[in-house]
């Protein structure tokens, strides 16, 4: 199935007030065209609680419910657990940040992945906290430039590489684990959808250019998430029950230096930096796929 | 049934027929979810039980089951619910009337598992109704009215009923329990003012500009209020159909004609009961007032017993640092105007016992018309 097979009608709507360029909305409104009418969705804090609307707007055609930023995974469970209780069906449905999974998040993951909760739990990764102005979280990567790491005089960025939350998630050998880009549009579709099928505990993990955060132009959000599985800065797979069941390789894999040459996060690398960044790269593709890229 | 206060809380729970149960252990509230277990897997209930990996999850996943339109409970206690306090505002803004006993314990440092009232108390401003109990069959009961006060249309708000570790929460006392079908007839199913469906979508808790907070503000104010009313309302249907007389807000014991009036909570009342009637032999014209309500304040009975009375003690078991005890800090707002004196007596910190000796020294200080406010009893190395 293609993109263009979706239905046109999402029910996460337009009018929502995101940044010109922001892929996020695309993810959302892509999956939302998936899951269907029997979904709640849950947004902690961050820039989709924000953007997809201040009341009395809103962009949403399902139940909705916000409650805080690091309770994602708990309030997925008592969304399922009441509806369970009540006998009827309904796709429990997570929307989180980085910061909200990978940071503040992680303890309410964790443990409803571990209880194998029967909720989506979607993770749209920019790479910082960008609602409250691009400030550094674990899934920031090495040498980026942000307003807790600034590029200084003294210390150029982020000193950390970005932590493997996917791999996090594979450990807790919860039904199904998956990491999509909005660049591999027909990955993403068949992915959302096996989620959809799948009961028990599943983990989507999208990266999410951000032009704001990352600084690009906001036409090439798509080239960017491209780049960044041709690089192997992002690599796209599926496991289930902690098994490597599917794995794309890019036929083509280019240069880390290629990936972040149009972002101006990274404008201040040293070639040092670069090597290191690559060296991180190179590492995480070796252990996926046991070589070194040619 | 002869039970602790943590199985009447339990018990209370079950008899409410509780669908979402997500909860968190913490001595001395653990055996309230141990219990729960039990029910949930002898199959006494089908309930949802989710043993999260945090009290701040618990509290979250009973807000969102509750939004989905069940009822659901959850306990916790002490250091427990300091990691719940940025949900219980969520909870009483949504309006969502979930019921929570806590058991009052110390909050670290040091870290200690006794007796004080210093966890619940800083919560005054979570939009919670507060109640404390002086006795196990005051807990399971108050668990029943919880739930029939707090989802009234008129309040829609959550209910903590408090219990002192140990004094209750570990201790066995005869409770008379009333049948799950007799608890049916007075509190009927769960009917939410609204929910997540699917059938028929709704945003709650959005992202929402200045234009319209203050106004939710003043509602949850004024459901507080509206509280007071409903909690007398439910007491005295309470009392028809069991039979047990919880009289609204406060007790008034012996206040009648009294001069000396001490203003208790907890646990402490049964003890300070005691010394009034052993007074009262003597001659001495004193009374008790026993709070049963921390929020709502009970600032009109106050005033009624204050109006003849020569002088006031509260009793308070937590501190507000710089200030005084809480309930002598909302005693005294109350009796704004009034000249007759307001004592504060700060005993049983940290668990320790609070004697009839040390009640009857408040009397004393009452008696004495001492100056100063604030005595610290049993203090060692600091003279009062
Ligand atoms: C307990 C708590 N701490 C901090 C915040 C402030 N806060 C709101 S959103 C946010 C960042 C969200 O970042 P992320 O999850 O990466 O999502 P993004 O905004 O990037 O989409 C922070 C720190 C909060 N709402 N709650
Ligand atoms: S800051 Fe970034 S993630 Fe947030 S709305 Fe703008 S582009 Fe999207």
């Amino acid at each position: 199935m293609n993109i263009k097979d979706l239905p046109e009608e999402s029910l996460f709507t337009p009018g929502h007030t995101a940044c010109a360029g922001c892929a996020a909305p695309a993810i959302v409104r892509n999956m939302m065209k998936i899951f269907g009418k029997d979904t709640i969705v849950y947004t902690p804090a961050n820039c989709l609680l924000v953007f997809s609307g201040t009341y009395p707007h809103l962009a949403w055609k399902v139940p909705y419910l916000h409650e805080a930023f690091e309770n994602t995974a708990a309030c997925l469970s008592g969304i399922a657990r009441a509806y369970k209780k009540k006998g009827k069906k309904v796709i429990a449905v997570g929307f989180a940040g980085d910061g909200g999974t990978y940071d503040i998040g992680i303890q309410a993951l964790s443990g409803a992945a571990e209880r194998n909760e029967d909720v989506i739990y979607v993770c749209y990764d920019n790479e910082a906290y960008m609602n409250t102005g691009i400030q550094r979280s674990g899934a920031t990567p090495y040498g980026a430039d942000t307003t807790t790491t600034p590029a200084g005089r003294k210390i150029l960025g982020k000193l950390e590489h970005k932590k493997d939350m996917a791999e996090i998630m594979r450990a807790h050998e919860v039904p199904y684990v998956a990491t999509m880009s909005i660049s591999h549009q027909k990955d993403f579709i068949e992915k959302t959808k096996k989620a959809k099928e799948i009961s028990g505990f599943r983990y989507l993990h999208v990266l999410s250019p951000c032009p704001t955060g990352w600084r690009f132009d906001p036409s090439k959000s798509i080239e960017m998430a491209r780049k960044a599985v041709e690089s192997g800065m992002w690599t796209l797979y599926e496991a289930e029950y902690g098994e490597i069941t599917n794995i794309y390789k890019p036929k083509k894999k280019i240069p880390v230096e290629e990936y972040i040459k149009g972002q101006g996060r990274f404008r201040h690398l040293t070639p040092e930096m670069i090597k290191a960044l690559q060296d991180w790269v190179d590492r995480k593709w070796k252990k996926l796929y046991g070589e070194l890229p040619q | 049934m002869v039970v602790t206060g943590d199985y009447a809380s339990a018990y209370g729970a079950l008899l409410c027929d509780v669908d979402v149960v997500a909860a968190y252990p913490i001595t001395p509230q653990t055996l309230i979810v141990e219990e729960f277990s039990n029910f949930v897997n002898d199959g006494i209930t089908d309930a949802e039980l989710i043993m999260v990996e945090s009290e701040h999850s618990a509290m979250s996943a009973c807000i969102a089951a509750q939004a989905c339109g069940v009822r659901t409970f959850t306990a916790t206690s002490s250091q427990g619910l300091a990691l719940m306090h940025e949900m219980l505002f969520i909870a009483s803004a949504l309006r969502l009337p979930i019921v929570m006993p806590v058991v009052n314990r110390t909050l670290a440092a040091p870290i200690g598992i006794w007796c004080e009232h210093n966890d619940s108390m800083p919560e005054r401003d979570a939009g919670w109704l507060q109640m404390s109990c002086e006795d196990n069959q005051e807990v399971l009961d108050m668990i029943i009215m919880a739930y029939k006060i707090g989802e009234r249309k008129d309040v829609l708000l959550p209910v903590m009923p408090c219990l002192d570790a140990f004094i209750l929460s570990h201790t066995v006392e005869p409770v008379d329990a009333p049948s799950s079908d007799e608890v049916a007839e007075f509190l009927p199913k769960y009917n939410p003012y609204a929910e997540l469906d699917p059938e028929k979508p709704m945003a709650i808790g959005t992202f929402t500009p200045p234009e319209y907070i203050q106004e939710l503000r003043y509602q949850q104010h004024v459901a507080m209020e509206r509280a007071k009313k409903a909690i007398k309302e439910v007491t005295e249907e309470f009392y028809k159909k069991f039979g047990r007389n919880y009289y609204g807000l406060v007790e008034e014991y012996r206040c009648d004609d009294a001069d000396y009036i001490l203003v208790t909570n907890g646990t402490v009342t049964g003890t300070a009961r005691e010394v009034v009637d052993e007074l009262r032999n003597k001659g001495k014209k004193v009374g008790l007032l026993k709070l049963r309500f921390y929020r709502p304040f009970p600032a009109e009975e106050l005033r009624k017993v204050a109006e003849n009375a020569e002088a006031i003690g509260i009793y308070d078991r937590a501190i507000s640092y710089g200030v005084g005890g809480p309930l002598f800090i909302e005693a005294r707002n109350a009796l704004y105007g009034y000249t007759l004196p307001v004592y504060n007596f700060l005993a049983g910190l940290g668990g320790r016992d609070v004697t009839k000796k040390d009640v009857e020294k408040m009397f004393e200080i009452m008696m004495e018309k001492r100056k100063g406010e604030i005595y610290w009893l049993n203090t060692r190395g600091v003279k009062i």
